[in-house]
């Protein structure tokens, strides 16, 4: 469909430029899956002691996620703007900037799956003699996984369109050659096949992390079906 | 220049590149946007859900437009000749972005309608059209104000990177920074960018509860927090 829109001196798929530019784009690659790894690990480490913290004081529940929830507005071209002159032109600034929305995802993702536990469940395992901590590793989280790790999901497919916008600071992987090939007078070969790339990784994320998913909470399969 | 001092200069606040006319660029790309978004999505989605079909599109479209990076469609879309750079491209970009939201709360809430009320409604003597604009709507109404709330807030927020490919809008001085090397401007950018996305976050709130009515707005409130987990992906 696409290709009637190209012209011959400029057409949007080119497999001359994959091949010319095949270095370039493994690079650019493995970036983007550097940023969106980092970003995504960096926000399950933070939303873990949070998502505790607000289960042990759950009056900070709402304002925590009505924050997330405004937070979660902020333009990312606004955020690594504000963080850029801390960390500079470094993979920082992006990593830290896409990790706090990655963040409000899990932590709202964490809260939620936790809140959804039926209490007589809690109440049967509370009754079975189970202390605190093992109703929380044996019945409580288990039983939120789903949700945490649609969570995760969610976050990282979402992070690894948002790091294009890093090629604003030169850490945008794939964004970085969209970028360049704009300003590049219009190169649709590179344009094209860095966002095609893009949506390639994104689904790769996707499906590996439904596997996961499968692999690790199995009994949910069965409930979907 | 510090930020602050740049706030307070008279000069930054007139003119062609003055905060009123970016901020009001801005909004017009994003009304522009939406307006096309839900002359495109309203119907398709009032029709699906009111015949029940369609799950798979109405359900999943937002997938798709998650793991479509922005940056990719705006530069596709303003480098296509016969759009170009500038506003144009934006519009379109930003409104393809705002039909899943719209088409996946609008759907869900007319699905979401009893069987019960809808035979109820046809025992009544009501047709399809009858059923769909008095019965159908009026209860679906919480959930398509949240999705139009929540593709308003995403194209306000997206809009900002309209200046990469050339447009107007308050994403500009951002843009323009980095390429001047101009700190205070970066920053100033981005407060502003920040600052319209967050009002309109709270203004659409707002107008969200006022448009909901009143005997569903208790009942329904727990419904639309489930579906209306908030994800980035500007």
């Amino acid at each position: 469909m696409l290709v009637t829109l190209a012209d011959a001196a400029n057409p949007w798929l080119s497999w001359t430029y994959v091949q010319n530019n095949w270095e370039e784009l493994v690079a650019a690659g493995k970036e983007h899956i550097f940023l969106t790894v980092g970003a995504v690990v960096l926000a399950i480490a933070l939303a873990i002691p949070l998502a505790m913290l607000v289960r042990k004081v759950p009056r900070l529940s709402g304002p925590v996620l009505g924050l997330s929830g405004i937070l979660y507005t902020i333009p990312s071209l606004a955020l690594i703007s504000l963080l850029w002159p801390v960390f500079g032109l470094s993979p920082w600034t992006v990593i830290i900037a896409l990790a706090v929305y990655g963040l409000l995802v899990v932590l709202r993702n964490i809260v939620v799956g936790l809140d959804e536990v039926p209490s007589e469940v809690l109440d049967a395992a509370n009754g079975m003699g189970l202390t605190t901590r093992q109703i929380a590793t044996r019945v409580s989280i288990p039983l939120a996984m789903p949700t945490i790790l649609a969570g995760i999901r969610i976050a990282t497919v979402s992070t690894v369109g948002m790091v294009t916008i890093g090629a604003l600071v030169g850490y945008g992987g794939f964004g970085t050659l969209i970028l360049s090939g704009f300003q590049n007078n219009f190169w649709h070969a590179q344009i094209f096949t860095a966002t095609l790339c893009c949506v390639l990784l994104a689904v790769v994320f996707e499906i590996l992390l439904l596997l996961v998913e499968r692999l690790t909470v199995p009994w949910t399969r069965k409930q979907a079906g | 220049m510090g930020v602050i001092e740049w706030f307070l200069d008279p000069a930054n606040w007139t003119g062609e590149n003055g905060i009123p006319v970016r901020t009001w660029q801005q909004i017009e790309i994003s009304l522009a946007a939406m307006a096309i978004a839900l002359v495109i999505a309203l119907p398709v989605a009032l029709t699906l859900g009111h015949l029940r079909k369609g799950v798979f599109l109405a359900t999943n479209i937002g997938n798709v437009g998650r793991a479509v990076p922005t940056l990719g469609v705006l530069t596709i879309l303003a480098s296509i000749p016969e759009i170009g750079i500038g506003n144009l491209a934006a519009i379109l970009a930003l409104a393809l972005f705002a039909i899943p939201p719209v088409l996946t709360n609008t759907y869900t809430g007319l699905a979401g309608v009893d069987d019960e009320v809808r035979d109820a409604a046809r025992g009544m003597g009501m047709g399809g059209m009858g059923i769909l604009a008095r019965v159908e709507v009026p209860l679906a109404v919480p959930l398509i104000a949240a999705g139009i709330r929540t593709a308003t807030v995403q194209v306000v927020a997206t809009a900002s990177l309209a200046a990469l490919v050339g447009s107007g809008g308050l994403g500009r001085y951002v843009v323009d920074g980095f390429a001047l090397q101009d700190n205070t401007l970066i920053i100033a950018g981005a407060i502003l960018t920040a600052a319209l996305a967050v009002v309109a976050e709270l203004l659409l709130a707002g107008v969200q509860r006022w448009v909901t009515p009143k005997g569903l707005r208790e009942q329904s409130r727990a419904e639309i927090e489930v579906q209306e987990i908030p994800v980035a992906t500007h």
